[in-house]
């Protein structure tokens, strides 16, 4: 096994660009140095920004004293919360209301009456430089009355102690989903089971660690009136429109740039404090403002992900298959609503009955509830590994009921690909999968019944290295969103995306996307959607983005949207380019449009082959604008906004194997296949790169990651030094299996591919501890599977089984 | 304080206060925004580049401590005519980077790695760059570059 392993199933045969493994567009900038990350800039007679946090989870805040900080050398300003108060327009937005009746506290860029978690902003210093910014705060005098902290969901729905005292509650919202043929179908379904299963999940909070952390650079034009604000974000362009909404800024004298952005995995999907403030700051001083994050920043002011207790019940029939399902989510907000905080747990409502063929009998409530912790917001996924997490336990956890292999208690409820579209239980279609094929070619390539009967004779009774396989088979709900289903959701706005192509008088071609990549390829990938669709070279195609000036319409990069949403938007602006292109080679070749032929590049008239007009000379005519049809607009370029009609549905399956140390809880993973099916694939080099990096961030989740609190509220993994984001040394290779499995609703066949091995990873992982240790007794053991974990989960149990077999108390 | 250093061959003196670290002395005061900072905690290894000639996270040194001394950063690494180092184009033929915020660091600590080490085996390779992080490859692909850069050699 090493790392060079190849994919082993074959592409299927691409005339042209799309399918092949061309090399990035964007690499030679980033392997150079020559890219501008937002805290490159450089940015003449701009101030620094240093925001004071607060050191209590949960406090009164009783004065903020800023004399001392006012008075050192270069500070030019030092605002508390109450000083900045009549800068907001209105409150940090939450674009995600999930019911009319959601409770939110308000929430300004820095506190005013009390401070809700460890990292809350006190007050704000600014200053000529970085270091006399960071060394002002140090002297801002502020007294507290601490007040008690609220450190776990449990306590959280207890009420013993209230987040925040104007809501009376710590449960911002409880939303419900029950689908029936008749009412009291579920609980008929579980009565009458010959199996079920009831388990509980705990999903840790994880902290995203994007290598960059934020950066922010305000820039104003004092006199002419504008903004310009560089922030290292994934949405430019939902930053602007709640950057006008929250400081009441006219949004057209706004531009907002993403510059080189490194990574974002969900948590610069949002809208924070020191975007508003410097923008707010850059307003009133009329200079420009510019704030980075320091690491230890960073874990505690940036949303972190997951944050869950997940209750599911399986109700199966006398052959295992599923007859209803019931989820109880109580899912931790942190201490305040950031922008779709309370809608992240909600995108996995409808996957938890997995890739199965349940009928109608779901029932799924979640509460969110607030605590004094940073908020949580989406993390890769989003809502999805957390549902597929819980499913994939589950449906082991049936296997094992039944005495069963967990693969065929799969394929007994698989949705069968005759099925497709399938009309789900919830109302959605899927729209196209085979997921017996996708498991079947896991299966061969990890050599499942070989290590099935190695198991069998490794895992002895007193073997302290045992073997365990762990199997995940998932759905990727992804191409967020058609904007009619966000709108039964209540999410504020809607799922489009758009794009522009436009072709120059010399005929290279600019492509003007809504997408955002911060390290997806977009300018590789849409370079050759265009190429192919024009017969050129992608070479000859710019990629224009994360500039709201020079991409006005957009929606963003987020939930594996950016291929499915924008990508076809693409494919679909070159077809209306080249239905222009044939009038104007009709018109010039003396032919009917009905008549042109586009190949390669070139017009032909249908029958007359000698009769042709390259792309090139249709573009310069187009320019000249000398001689066009009638009631033809000069220029090559269409602008399109395209709502997708439904979801994209990526599947595929994880296997994992893992040897376990039963004497020092080590988990050594020896071998991780993933076959992720996400449609046509327009460059496999780049699915393989999102796959490999999903992968490892759920196999981070199952075996090392976790942001840890005290009782107190103290976060005690704010380091890389503490929260151990793994090395090349604590990963293993991955093996790729290929699935194509075109998805019918979008003219390219593509589905997204950004989150799929985050989905599938940790229950592969986790269902392979939980194989290798069954035979002791262990049905669970808490994320992340660290030595202890593990070795506590064998001993318990163990210890558990002596009481039982001594008689027990 | 004043120290001279040269960087990518080219001498820089400058005055700098002396808690000034290594890595803010190569952004701000040369104006190489190639090396990146990545935490705090001397965890990370964005900042990685050569203190004559072998990798260092650049946080982990004052500016004072590189006086007199030859430093290289990313910025150095492709030749004057554009044809990206060895390490620098086995990265981008095996797709070792995605955001590409971890490279720079990635690509100077490779190369210092080939440099004790010229055949690694993939664990090697693994155990060589324990010290820098990537968030978004999941190492595969990083792997594979350095692995393809030392075959190439
Ligand atoms: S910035 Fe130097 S090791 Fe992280
Ligand atoms: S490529 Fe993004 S952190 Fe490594």
């Amino acid at each position: 096994m090493t790392v060079t392993d190849e994919i082993t199933a074959t592409a299927p045969e691409s005339a042209g660009i799309i399918g092949q493994r061309m090399l990035r567009k964007e690499d030679p900038v980033l392997l150079t140095g020559e890219a501008v990350f937002t805290n490159d800039m450089v940015v003449p007679g701009a101030l620094h920004l240093a925001v004071l946090r607060s050191p209590y989870a949960h406090a009164k805040l009783i004065s903020v004293d800023t004399s001392a900080a006012v008075a050192m050398p270069g500070v030019q300003a030092v605002y508390s919360g109450a000083d900045l108060a009549e800068l907001w327009a209105s409150p940090m937005p939450c674009a995600w209301p999930v019911t009319d009746d959601m409770l939110s506290p308000e929430h300004y860029p820095i506190a005013t009456d009390t401070v809700n978690y460890v990292g809350d902003g006190v007050a704000v210093v600014l200053a000529d430089s970085n270091m006399i910014a960071h060394d002002a705060i140090e002297l801002i005098d502020v007294t507290y009355e601490p007040l008690e902290a609220v450190t776990s969901i449990t306590d959280a729905l207890s009420d013993r102690v209230v987040v925040h005292d104007e809501l009376g509650t710590n449960s911002s919202y409880t939303w419900n989903l029950l689908v029936e043929e008749a009412e009291g179908d579920v609980q008929r379904a579980f009565d009458a089971a010959a199996f079920t299963v009831s388990e509980q999940y705990v999903q840790q909070r994880l902290i995203p660690m994007a290598m960059e952390p934020r950066a922010v650079v305000a820039v104003p034009q004092p006199f002419g009136g504008d903004m310009t604000l560089y922030s290292s974000t994934q949405i430019p362009h939902i930053l602007k429109v709640m950057v006008a909404v929250t400081l009441g800024f006219p949004e057209h004298q706004l531009r907002v740039v993403a510059p080189a952005v490194g990574g974002g995995f969900g948590a610069k999907l949002d809208v924070y404090a020191e975007e508003l403030l410097c923008i707010a700051l850059a307003n009133k001083h009329a200079c420009p403002v510019r704030w980075n994050e320091d690491r230890s920043e960073n874990t505690v002011a940036t949303v972190q992900g997951r944050g869950q207790v997940q209750n599911i019940e399986l109700a199966a029939d006398a052959n295992g298959k599923l007859t209803a399902v019931r989820v109880r989510l109580v899912a931790d907000m942190g201490a305040y609503l950031q922008l779709i905080t309370p809608g992240v747990p909600l995108l996995g409502a409808f996957l938890y009955a997995g890739v199965y063929d349940l009928p109608k009998a779901y029932d799924f409530s979640c509460t969110g509830v607030f605590t004094t912790m940073t908020p949580t917001d989406a993390y890769r996924g989003a809502g999805r590994p957390e549902a597929t997490y819980a499913i994939e336990r589950a449906m082991n956890a049936l296997a094992a009921e039944m005495d069963v292999d967990p693969l065929d208690v799969r394929r007994r409820n698989f949705i069968g690909p005759e099925q497709y579209p399938y009309e789900a239980f919830t109302g959605l279609v899927y729209d196209s999968a085979d997921h017996d094929a996708a498991l079947g070619i896991a299966e061969e390539l990890v050599d499942y019944n070989g290590l099935r009967a190695q198991q069998a004779k490794q895992n002895t009774a007193d073997e302290t290295k045992r073997l365990g396989i762990g199997v995940s088979t998932y759905f990727e709900m992804c191409g967020l969103a058609p904007s009619r289903v966000l709108a039964s959701l209540n999410y504020s706005a809607g799922g489009w995306e758009a794009a522009t192509v436009r072709i120059l008088p010399t005929s290279k071609v600019q492509v003007v996307t809504g997408t955002s990549p911060h390290g997806q390829g977009h300018e590789t990938a849409w370079s050759m959607i265009v190429a192919d669709k024009l017969g050129i070279d992608p070479a000859d195609v710019d990629v224009l983005h994360s500039d709201t000036t020079i991409a006005p319409l957009g929606m963003d990069t987020y939930g594996s949207r950016s291929l499915p949403v924008g990508g076809v938007a693409v494919g679909m602006a070159c077809d209306q380019v080249i239905a222009k292109a044939k009038q104007i080679a009709a018109h010039q070749l003396e032919a009917s449009s009905d008549d042109i032929e586009f190949a390669g590049g070139v017009f032909s008239v249908a029958g007359s082959p000698d009769k042709e007009m390259p792309l090139a000379a249709v573009a310069f005519e187009a320019f000249t604008a000398h001689d066009l049809p009638d009631d033809l607009e000069p220029n090559l370029e269409v602008q399109v906004s395209y709502d997708p009609p439904n979801f994209s549905w990526p599947f595929g399956t994880h296997i994992c194997v893992v040897e376990v140390d039963t004497e020092t809880g080590a988990v050594d993973v020896l071998k991780y296949v993933a076959v992720d099916d996400c449609g046509v694939q327009v460059n496999p080099l780049i699915v393989e790169g999102q796959v490999h990096g999903g992968v490892v961030q759920g196999l981070a989740q199952a075996l090392y990651e976790g942001a840890v609190y005290d009782s107190d509220g103290n976060l005690q993994t704010s380091t890389l030094a503490e929260y151990l984001v793994p090395a090349a040394s604590d990963v293993p290779p991955i093996t790729l299996g290929l699935s194509v499995t075109p998805s019918p609703t979008n003219s390219l066949g593509v589905k997204g591919v950004g989150e799929a091995g985050t989905i599938g990873a940790a229950p592969a992982v986790m269902n392979a501890i939980v194989d290798a240790l069954s035979d002791l007794g262990v049905s669970d053991v808490p994320m992340p599977a660290s030595p202890l974990n593990v070795w506590t989960a064998i001993n318990s149990s163990q210890s558990a089984a002596n009481t039982e077999a001594n008689g027990g108390s | 304080m004043e120290i001279t250093v040269t960087v990518n061959g080219t001498s820089h003196t400058h005055d700098v206060e002396p808690r000034t670290l290594l890595v803010h002395y190569i952004r701000e005061h040369v104006g190489l925004t190639g090396t990146n900072i990545g935490c705090d905690t001397s965890s990370c290894g964005a900042c990685s580049v050569h203190l004559n000639g072998e990798a260092v996270k650049s946080c982990t040194l004052l500016a004072v401590q590189a006086d007199g001394q030859e430093i290289r950063t990313i910025e150095g690494m492709a030749d004057a005519d554009g044809t990206l180092h060895p390490m620098q184009q086995a990265f981008m033929e095996n797709h070792g980077l995605q955001c590409g915020y971890c490279t720079p660091g990635m690509v100077m600590a490779a190369t210092s790695l080939l440099e004790e080490n010229p055949q690694p085996t993939e664990q090697d390779v693994r155990l060589g760059l324990e010290g820098n992080l990537c968030r978004c490859t999941g190492y595969h692909n990083i792997v594979k570059s350095v692995l393809a850069a030392a075959a190439n050699d």
